[in-house]
């Protein structure tokens, strides 16, 4: 005898259990935590050092878990901002998964969640696989460099939709690159209407006091 | 995306929810899939045999349900079904829609088993 049973059950059940589980853990040890997306060589690593480091001269306690498939160069680079810094390395997989995370939190001497005002992860560079994988995060931040051409966001829309804010980055080489500023813009919002877009440069320092003071407004606004 | 881990995750859901009913074969597997799941079906067809194989599933159909993005528009107070994803605005009035209400959908709707084998 045949029949049908239905299951309704996400195949990604396991990540996304897990994710819930560190996002309650996040919530009560009033830590923000932001996930950072973007393909390899959008300067991720770059961003993340002057946030670290602008962050820990307003006094905020901030730390990075960093998330590639071959060595700590990047946490070695973001240790000199004088934040806690851990590397994750995946050995060939495409993305972070909760797991991943949640061993690497527990296991992280000189840190703990309480102790935190804001923690970040930089996702291996890839904007496919990582837009499956709940962190647990509070917000999913897609950056976009000027070099990579306005279309990104159509030919990446997955990514581009589920993330909560965008960031451009190298703004300050915007010019020689031939960089369309507009279509840029309008890109994104077509594919993630009302998204709040930040216009960076971790060299110059543009952008970052909005890309701080948006920060600030997150973590203050308890969910 | 990385399909033979999403297969393989499937193929470990489905042989586990077998518990409740010993020795049943498993005949198809269907899945909901949205527009904005990254997946690529074939991908997951191509994967679906060889994981399959050895395991209750083995010889089983995958039949794949794609599910559009359906955003809700603020202007017309109505959900909307998009035709692509290249553009998040209301078919009806073209107002940008940030509200999705399908689209990222990844999980296994219901399977088809045959009992038969229990009784013989």
């Amino acid at each position: 005898m045949t029949r049908i049973v239905e299951l309704r059950r996400g195949i990604l059940k396991k990540n996304d259990e897990l994710a819930a589980a560190l996002r309650l853990s996040y919530a009560e040890a009033g830590v923000l935590v932001v996930n950072l997306v973007s393909s390899p060589g959008t300067g991720k690593t770059a961003f993340l050092e002057r946030t670290l480091t602008e962050l820990r001269a307003r006094g905020s306690r901030v730390a990075a878990l960093v998330g590639d498939l071959e060595t700590d160069n990047d946490a070695r680079r973001l240790a000199s901002s004088g934040a806690p810094v851990r590397q994750i390395n995946t050995h060939g997989i495409c993305h972070l998964d909760a797991e991943m995370i949640g061993k690497h939190i527990d296991g992280w001497p000189e840190v703990t969640l309480r102790g935190l005002d804001y923690l970040f992860i930089e996702n291996v560079g890839n904007l496919v696989c990582p837009s499956s994988y709940d962190l647990g995060e509070r917000i999913r931040v897609v950056l976009l460099s000027v070099t990579e051409g306005e279309d990104k966001p159509l030919k990446y829309p997955t990514m581009f939709n589920s993330a909560d804010a965008a960031v451009i980055t190298k703004m300050d080489i915007s010019e020689p690159c031939g960089f369309d500023r507009e279509l840029a813009l309008h890109n994104i919002n077509e594919i993630r209407p009302g998204i709040r877009i930040f216009e960076t440069s971790a060299k110059t320092g543009a952008g970052m006091e909005e890309w701080l003071a948006y920060l600030a407004e997150i973590r203050k606004d308890r969910r | 995306m990385h399909e033979l881990s999403l297969v393989t995750s499937i193929v470990e859901t489905v042989t586990e929810s077998l518990d409740a009913y010993q020795k049943a074969r498993v005949l198809a597997v269907r899945l909901r899939v949205g527009a904005l799941a990254s997946v690529v079906p074939d991908s997951l067809e191509f994967c679906w045999g060889i994981v399959c194989e050895g395991t209750p599933l083995e010889g089983s159909r995958l039949i794949i349900d794609l599910l559009p993005v359906v955003v809700h528009c603020e202007r017309c107070g109505k959900d909307a079904e998009l035709e692509g994803v290249q553009s998040f605005r209301c078919p009806r009035c073209g107002e940008p829609c940030g509200e999705l209400r399908q689209g990222r959908e990844l999980e296994i709707d219901s399977i088809e088993i045959d009992e038969e084998e229990r009784t013989a």
